[in-house]
């Protein structure tokens, strides 16, 4: 490792209680957001339009989901039904009042999606675990029903989809046609930075313990005063904000449009599986969750025909298909054996080693 | 000390007392008609064979459960529905016999999740972490190291408490009781599965909180060695009845309390 504890003294509690508490570990993490920023200029609108911009889309639902399930141990199935009322709200915001800001809009639409996962995390004060999961699939059902059903929605046009109207951000097009993935993805880098750091801090504080509390122990938080249903529900409208930003993102910055089949029951497991591989309760193993289940697949595409060509092997693109799910699938089981915590503890046990390395503790 | 032991000591010394408590599940009686009260500052034990219902007894005090008849007034104040987060706002504080803590929280979590009930700060200052959020947790974070320091696990900080040894466990969740400041603490087997050294270290601590916060504490153990060392008062109970109730001496001389304890020959 290029750098250790060692030597780094904290004289007040407030510096000790930082996140990354090695001056290392913040010079990596501003190189990273450098970078993320850079790749703007510097990628191709490939990788920005079909790589980057949605793996942050996913990690920030993955986010959303972690802070229910991972954190306060609500097992919920209805990520996609949230995503969707986020980004059916934001639709209904932009369009009746097109001269506020779409930035806005897409905040604003979250706190839509957190009134309906609210709602539907009441059940969780009586039912847990599976049951719970069952409760809030009956969310994800409802609400898609209310997709297809309810034409207000999608404000009576024919096709019965979003569009993506043209908004504009200090007159540079953000939604909309014209949007250029540059654009797309500096706006939703930034929104899933910020939106990061206030995760970080809600779960570093008494939020956060509460929630972990609930999860840990429900009967002895009870006993320190914590009410299990506030908390349980806070946990649920937090969550269910962020997976409604992330489902406004998904549909005006990256698809530019999009059917209610969007937010079906496979799009709720999609995210489950990020946040269950990458680590529940680990705000960096959302983001290592989406980065595996999301680019692993996009990567072997580009990888394998390469790797294979030298061997005279040419094979189809469907093979290449199949060869991603057997190998993605694979993976994803090697992980959880390996590490049953997910992706972001193996991520913490290496950085441990590697502290004190070359000795073994 | 002494003075809990004291018969003249005025009513309004009674920190909190149970008057007639009987605890119903179906059939079975848990409880029957149990009276005793705790008084300011004094250390009340309740011991008695296994099953015999004390910990039905301590859950009734902290709204687990809701006695079937009776009342249990805390602080002058009956109530005769108690939720467990009520209790906790009242000044109870409890720990569990086997460990409740939150496994996967650091030490130093796990004992700041005891202060939850006294920080204040807003839900938009905890989203931004920044002023009387950050204040908060500074303030806060003093007073959980002070009791770091006071148990004397500074080392274990950091460690994920499901990862520590069981006699520590024991001593974070004392820590974490602590945390809340209580006006009753009440301990459930707090030496369950130690070995000597443990205990001596875990009654310590239990007298140096009794007489160093003047915490009132009531609690539940089987060696009956250290209940007669540690205690003011003990009651005994036997099969949901209370048998006996006085100081340590009065009660070991007790033949209803030999009895239950050694048998009753044939």
């Amino acid at each position: 490792m290029l750098y250790r504890e060692a030597g780094q003294f904290k004289s007040t509690y407030a510096s000790d209680m930082v996140v990354f508490r090695l001056k290392e570990d913040r010079a990596g993490l501003a190189v990273i957001i450098l970078m993320a920023y850079a790749l703007a200029f510097m990628g191709s609108d490939f990788l920005l339009q079909a790589v980057l911009i949605p793996f942050l889309v996913f990690a920030l639902a993955a986010i959303g989901l972690n802070l229910l399930t991972g954190y306060a141990g609500q097992l919920s199935l209805g990520t996609g039904a949230f995503m969707g009322v986020g980004a059916y709200a934001c639709y209904k915001l932009m369009t009746a009042f097109p001269d506020i800001n779409v930035i806005v809009w897409i905040l604003v639409s979250g706190f839509f999606s957190a009134a309906v996962g609210t709602l539907f995390g009441l059940p969780s004060l009586r039912i847990k675990g599976f049951y719970l999961a069952v409760a809030t699939l009956a969310a994800q059902f409802f609400l898609q029903w209310c997709f297809i059903r309810i034409p207000w929605l999608v404000n009576y046009n024919v096709s019965g989809a979003l569009d993506a109207p043209l908004r504009t951000l200090f007159g540079v097009p953000v939604v909309g046609a014209t949007a250029t993935p540059q654009t797309r993805y500096i706006v939703v880098l930034t929104l899933v930075i910020v939106l990061t750091w206030v995760a970080s801090n809600l779960v570093r504080g008494r939020i956060g313990r509460m929630w972990i509390a609930v999860r840990d122990m429900d009967l002895a938080a009870e006993l320190m005063g914590i009410r299990l249903l506030q908390t349980k529900l806070l946990a649920f409208a937090v969550s269910s904000y962020y997976c409604g930003v992330a489902g406004a993102l998904m549909v005006f910055l990256w698809y530019g449009g999009a059917e209610y089949d969007v937010f079906n029951i496979n799009q709720s497991f999609f995210i489950l599986f990020m946040v269950i591989i990458g680590g529940l309760g680990s705000l960096i193993g959302s983001f290592f969750g989406a980065a595996l289940i999301f680019i692993m697949p996009i990567l072997l595409g580009i990888v394998l025909p390469i790797m294979l060509a030298p061997f005279g092997i040419a094979i189809g693109a469907e093979t290449i298909e199949h060869l991603r799910f057997m190998i993605v699938g694979a993976l994803i089981i090697f992980f959880l054996i390996v590490e049953p915590h997910g992706l972001a503890r193996l991520w913490q046990i290496g950085k441990q080693k590697l502290l004190v390395w070359p000795f073994p503790y | 000390m002494t003075s809990a032991s004291d018969p003249h000591m005025a009513a309004d010394d009674v920190l909190l007392s149970v008057e007639g408590v009987s605890l119903r599940f179906g059939g079975v009686k848990a409880l029957s008609d149990v009276s005793f009260n705790i008084r300011k500052g004094e250390i009340r034990a309740i011991i008695g064979p296994n099953g015999a219902g004390k910990t039905s007894m301590l859950n009734c005090i902290n709204g687990f459960y809701y006695p079937s008849e009776g009342r249990i007034t805390f602080k002058g104040k009956t109530r005769r529905k108690m939720r467990p987060h009520e209790a906790a706002r009242g000044g109870i504080a409890r720990t569990f016999q086997n460990v409740a803590l939150f496994k996967s929280m650091s030490t130093l979590d796990n004992i700041m999740a005891g202060r939850s009930l006294k920080m204040k700060a807003n839900f938009f200052w905890q989203l931004f972490r920044y002023g009387p959020a950050l204040r908060e947790e500074v303030v806060h974070r003093r007073s959980v190291e002070e009791i770091i320091d006071f148990l004397q696990i500074p080392h274990i900080r950091r460690t994920p408490v499901g990862k520590l040894p069981y006699g520590l466990q024991k001593r974070v969740e004392l820590g974490r009781a602590l945390a809340m400041e209580p006006d009753l603490l009440l301990l459930d087997e707090p030496m369950a599965g130690m070995n000597l050294e443990e205990k001596e270290d875990m009654s310590r601590f239990i007298l140096e909180v009794n007489q160093q916060f003047g915490t009132t504490i009531a609690l539940i153990e089987h060696d009956i060695g250290v209940v007669m060392d540690l205690s003011d008062r003990v009651v005994v109970l036997e099969y949901g009845r209370k048998i006996a109730d006085g100081t340590p001496q009065e009660v070991k001389s007790d033949p209803r309390v030999i009895d239950a304890y050694l048998g009753i020959p044939h």
